[in-house]
């Protein structure tokens, strides 16, 4: 019963946090799995969020089985 | 349609030629072929870079990807579109994105390449990590614009 969550690029870097689960029951929201890993109050509003590989925002709810992945702005191409 | 990421390195004009004679695209029906080819350049905000790397999101970027091909071909009369997009260790003058679009008429090849290509640089999750010829390393952090 749990949530995977994932950082990348250079969030990951700053946050010196590998990729971890957390126990679905403790969260309702990506906010809170947010604060539960980080520690951070808020969530910059630069972040980028996606639940499943599909862009969400902050009060997305979440669900065991779901994977939760934070990210900064995209650069690609 | 072609989605594709890889870290080998991109030969651009090899890969148009060779999915012109494997995709189901027939010569003589399509009279507009837009393409947009995406190059590391040796440069970056006024400091020189002599290498980079991509990351991705591996499931999420190939997905969103899909999706906007997919969406592209039901806004505009496409017969065909291929996005490839390297990942990894790339140096100044690799090709680091080819996308592609065919249509019977310029007006709908042209616009639907200009956008999938602005939809990827602003929603796909690609992050470029340069290498400074001073040693440095710094994460790009944002794009540039794409209109002038």
């Amino acid at each position: 019963m749990s949530i995977q969550v994932r950082f990348f690029a250079s969030l990951r870097e700053r946050l010196n946090q590998p990729d971890t689960q957390v126990p679905a029951q403790a969260v309702q929201t990506v906010l809170d799995i947010w604060q539960q890993v980080t520690g951070e109050s808020q969530l910059p509003a630069n972040v980028l969020i996606a639940v499943n590989m599909e862009y969400v925002d902050a009060a997305h709810a979440v669900n065991d089985g779901d994977e939760v992945a934070f990210f900064p702005p995209v650069t690609g191409g | 349609m072609r989605i594709s990421i890889t870290s080998d390195p991109i030969e651009p004009w090899t890969l148009l030629h060779e999915f012109e004679q494997q995709s189901h695209l027939q010569q003589g029906k399509f009279g507009a072929t837009a393409v947009f080819i995406g190059t590391m350049r040796d440069i970056n905000e006024q400091q020189q870079v002599s290498s980079m790397t991509l990351e991705h999101y591996p499931g999420m970027t190939e997905k969103f990807l899909q999706t906007l091909a997919d969406e592209a071909l039901q806004k505009w009369q496409l017969q065909d579109v291929l996005i490839v997009h390297r990942v990894g260790q790339v140096a100044p003058a690799d090709t680091i994105v080819v996308v592609a679009v065919w249509s019977a008429h310029r007006a709908h090849a042209y616009e639907a390449n200009r956008h999938i290509m602005e939809a990827l640089k602003s929603r796909a999750p690609f992050w470029k990590k340069e290498q400074l010829a001073n040693g440095e390393l710094r994460w790009v952090e944002k794009n540039t614009p794409g209109t002038v």
